[in-house]
């Protein structure tokens, strides 16, 4: 895949770290300010798309960032169901009832940024898995197209 | 403000009809663009920000997938031949489309007023909810923790169609023609 003129390159330069940043700030303010996991996780990867999009990679670049991104997809997933399980987990050890989906950890202040028990890190661990899907999935079409390309030569 | 929602709405219904009849793919789908643009313009005035963040940037992204997809495949539709007996379907779907109004008429009845509407559990959400959840955004209270299994269930969807979309073009380890 070939990338984009100089203009494009400089100026994604300058803003894909700017929109990381937000994507970040939209997802761990998931439980203070309107936003979340699915909306920070979606802008990360919109960050990803654009510095793919202008700079351009050849297909064994983009193979191996899409082994990493899938891997990191499965691994959100695969945090989230721990998290959302945790308590059945830690009920062998300690005083928790076996509830599926229960707030294990303690609430704290309502308004502070780490409060509301599991549900940042849940929020993370969605960010993590939607910014992945979305980015392998736009991975999945390039290297298809660009196979064909490589194909006609 | 229900005047601009009708506006909006017509706007949208327009935008979907175009995207329907173009006859090129690209303009198609920009045209389609108007409909989920139009969408996050009725949620902001619905007082529905998370809505509405999560609309924009979704819609950003399937654009710019769409608008690969279109430029790398085709731009012209694929021309399927006229059916003979059009009247026939014309007389099914008037009488579909009636049929569906009339018992939407009828359904409507039954609602309460616009913006007025709020069921048993909800008022109890709106009320206990931050304590409950100890989340000052009620909106990631409720999808993470009262309706916990709901988004577990929108992650594995998301999950399984990567997983699908992944292996129907896979081009690694397969033979040969």
């Amino acid at each position: 895949m070939k990338g984009m003129t100089i203009i494009v390159k400089k100026v994604t330069q300058i803003i894909a770290g700017v929109i990381f940043l937000y994507g970040l700030y939209i997802t761990i303010q998931g439980h203070l300010s309107p936003g979340g996991g699915f909306a920070g996780g979606t802008i990360i990867a919109g960050s990803f798309i654009l510095l793919v999009l202008a700079f351009g990679n050849d297909v064994l670049g983009l193979v191996k960032k899409e082994i990493r991104s899938s891997f990191i997809e499965a691994l959100g997933i695969f945090l989230f169901i721990l998290t959302a399980s945790g308590a059945i987990i830690l009920s062998f050890y300690l005083n928790y009832d076996k509830i599926f989906f229960k707030n294990f950890l303690t609430k704290g202040v309502p308004g502070e940024i780490v409060s509301a028990g599991f549900i940042p890190l849940l929020n993370i661990f969605i960010g993590m898995e939607v910014a992945a899907a979305l980015f392998t999935l736009f991975l999945a079409f390039v290297i298809k197209s660009e196979e064909k390309e490589e194909k006609k030569k | 403000m229900e005047i601009l929602l009708i506006v909006l709405f017509i706007l949208m219904i327009a935008g979907a009809i175009y995207a329907l009849e173009a006859k090129d793919l690209l303009s198609a789908v920009v045209s389609y663009g108007i409909v989920g643009f139009g969408l996050v313009i009725c949620f902001l005035l619905l007082q529905a920000p998370d809505l509405a963040i999560v609309q924009i940037v979704v819609e950003t992204i399937t654009l710019i997938i769409m608008i690969a997809v279109v430029l790398n495949t085709t731009r012209e539709e694929i021309k399927d031949k006229v059916p003979q007996s059009m009247i026939v379907y014309a007389v099914l779907g008037l009488i579909f489309m009636f049929g569906f109004i009339y018992f939407f008429i009828l359904s409507l009845n039954g609602l309460s007023e616009f913006g007025k509407h709020a069921t048993r559990m909800a008022t109890e959400y709106i009320q206990g909810g931050v304590k409950g959840s100890g989340s000052i955004n009620l909106v990631t209270g409720v999808v993470l923790d009262y309706r916990g299994y709901d988004t577990l269930g929108e992650i594995t969807i998301l999950f399984t169609a990567v997983i699908g979309v992944l292996t129907v073009l896979r081009s690694r380890g397969r033979k040969k023609e």
